[in-house]
């Protein structure tokens, strides 16, 4: 399903070049449960970027379903990130002043869908905030918005979803509660891509993909 | 995304900055405020001098006579227009109607009360041709102009002046000590500024030259052109015929002055057009003004709202998705702003008249230009923030604190 070899991203850091990722192979198969762990700087953060279609690398090739993103211009870049893929961000990023079942609906308005309450609604049942779906994000609790961004992810019903340090910014009781709801959606078929530095976290995880200086040093 | 909900958003996002955004739309408010009611004083103050202009008559030629003088220096007017003049312009082919005149001042006697009053020697067609109506009693006959009657025609004022309330048609009035009887009294025209044509006096032109003022040229030749006819072309008529009458050398400049009504008309409608142009873009400058208002706030906006457009475009929105949510809302903050200023601008305008300083009249077109240019100013002016917008990096807007 993911298919990226050779990899190559730098950047210019206060006039010194990092490698971010410096020849990075990666394959990722459909229905997987992947952790990318790797001390900070060591380019995890870039890899997602690009795997989430946020980025295009500077040399290598990157597949998604066997199609080479690296030649899609913009807008359908904004169009694979919209239908195949769904964000999880650590600090949830949801739009304030915005109910959770707006929040939620949103992908399905940018993408166009006449049913994108109807969906709305189904996503905010999937992870069990179904009698939230009114409230603004700061009416709701870490885990609840937590919840809410995930079901952002699922309403166009992706097949990646990848999460950036999913549960950095909650305490670990609902960490596990929102792991566990990683592990249920991958029950379900869906590919899960988690970037985390934290080993107990990567350890939900049946794969683990070791990132170092902007290569990768373990896989298995 | 349908329209609908970007506009909803976008007035979501401005209700959540209250102050913020009434401050940037009252550049636009004043703007098209100043615009509405400049426009709407200029065209109130067309309508007023076309008005006036077209209360003396529209196809008319007014003829004077030029001024004399040899070697550049005017020394008086001429005395050469003369009845037989008038006569031999009502036998051109493009000419309705012609009237002598003749002016004089004259002091009006009525029992103890005096009034001192413009006294006009005119023929029976000078009341349709300059628009004057007779209220009550009636004009004097073609036989009375004839026989040089003594009968006066009076304007309202100066019959208010004479006769307060009472009956004025019978009276017997005296001008200049010559008794005269007064068989109509005219319509108010209302003042025209350089001349109050209610407070006059009319009598035939006949009595006028002979007994009133001992006068044997004329003062002014009015003419009426032919129903349809090319105003212009009866000028050139009436110039060819007069040089002829008077016997004037071929190359030498005329011996008479013609005011063209409807030339008259024409310049000072052009007048006035460049007078509301001129407020209008005086005004519509502080409307550029409050267009660069919302330029800066929509750019603080978009400053803040980074995070938010980076999360915006990882769920799929497209640079131009983020340029029209920006665009919608500046055009929805000038829009919004041009439809008070237009409700400011027309009640300002209508307040002006209401107290009877200016004339002003409200123009829907003036009205619905205001808000198109209000709304151009906000695509305007909202282009470049909303295209910074869109181009933002998502990595990056997402990485900002």
């Amino acid at each position: 399903m993911i298919a990226a070899t050779g990899l190559v991203k730098r950047y210019l850091l206060g006039g010194q070049e990092v490698r971010a990722l410096d020849g990075v192979d990666v394959h990722i198969g459909a229905g997987e449960m992947v952790a990318v762990r790797g001390p900070s700087g060591c380019g995890k953060s870039t890899l997602m970027n690009i795997i989430g279609c946020l980025d295009r690398p500077e040399a290598g090739s990157y597949r998604l379903d066997g199609e080479e993103v690296a030649g899609l211009d913009g807008d359908r870049l904004a169009g694979v990130r919209n239908r195949r893929i769904g964000f999880v961000f650590q600090t949830f990023n949801l739009l304030p002043r915005m109910s959770a079942l707006d929040n939620v609906a949103l992908p399905a308005h940018y993408g166009d869908l006449p049913d994108a309450g109807a969906r709305a609604r189904r996503a905010l049942a999937q992870v069990g905030l179904d009698d939230r779906m009114h409230h603004q994000p700061n009416q709701l609790s870490g885990g609840q918005r937590q919840r809410v961004a995930i079901a952002r992810a699922l309403v166009m019903d992706p097949a990646i979803v990848l999460a950036d340090e999913p549960t950095g910014a909650l305490d670990s009781r609902t960490g596990e509660e929102i792991l566990a709801l990683f592990k249920q959606l991958n029950g379900q078929g869906r590919t899960i891509i988690m970037v985390t530095h934290d080993p107990a976290v990567a350890a939900h995880c049946p794969r683990q993909i070791h990132l170092r200086d902007g290569r990768v040093v373990e896989d298995g | 995304m349908r329209l609908s909900l970007v506009v909803g958003a976008s007035l979501a996002s401005l209700r959540a900055n209250k102050l913020r955004s009434s401050l940037a739309m009252l550049g636009i408010i004043i703007g098209v405020a100043a615009v509405v009611s400049m426009v709407a004083i200029g065209a109130g103050a067309q309508a007023q001098v076309l008005e006036r202009i077209t209360a003396m008559g529209t196809d008319l030629l007014i003829i004077r006579p030029g001024q004399r003088g040899t070697g550049g220096v005017m020394s008086g007017t001429q005395q050469n227009l003369t009845l037989e003049d008038a006569r031999a312009l009502l036998d051109l082919p493009r000419v309705r109607q012609v009237t002598p005149v003749v002016q004089g001042m004259g002091q009006v006697k009525f029992l103890g009360r005096n009034t001192r009053v413009q006294v006009q020697g005119v023929a029976l067609p000078y009341l349709p041709m300059r628009g004057f109506e007779v209220e009550r009693g009636s004009a004097f006959s073609e036989a009375q102009v004839e026989s040089s009657a003594r009968v006066a025609v009076l304007g309202p004022v100066t019959a208010e002046n004479l006769f307060g309330g009472a009956e004025p048609v019978g009276a017997l009035v005296k001008v200049n000590g010559i008794g005269f009887t007064v068989v109509g009294v005219l319509k108010a025209k209302g003042d025209q500024g350089w001349f109050n044509p209610d407070d006059q006096v009319l009598v035939p032109y006949t009595v006028a030259m002979k007994q009133l003022f001992g006068l044997t040229r004329l003062r002014e030749i009015d003419v009426q052109g032919a129903e349809g006819a090319d105003l212009t072309q009866v000028q050139a008529d009436v110039t060819r015929l007069l040089r002829r009458r008077h016997r004037q050398a071929e190359g030498s400049g005329d011996d008479f002055t013609i005011r063209n009504q409807a030339e008259m008309i024409e310049t000072m409608s052009r007048v006035t057009r460049t007078f509301t142009l001129l407020l209008g873009s005086i005004a519509g400058i502080s409307l550029l003004v409050g267009g660069i208002g919302i330029m800066n706030i929509m750019l603080v906006t978009v400053t803040e709202r980074t995070r938010e457009i980076g999360v915006r475009k990882a769920i799929g929105a497209r640079n131009r998705d983020i340029l029209r949510q920006f665009l919608v809302e500046a055009v929805v903050v000038s829009l919004l702003g041009g439809l008070v200023g237009a409700a400011l601008g027309s009640a300002t305008a209508w307040l002006i008249s209401a107290l009877g300083a200016f004339p002003a009249r409200i123009e829907p077109t003036g009205v619905v230009l205001a808000l198109g240019f209000s709304a151009a100013v906000g695509v305007f002016f909202g282009w470049y923030p909303a295209r910074r917008a869109a181009r933002l990096d998502p990595i990056e807007a997402l990485r900002y604190e």
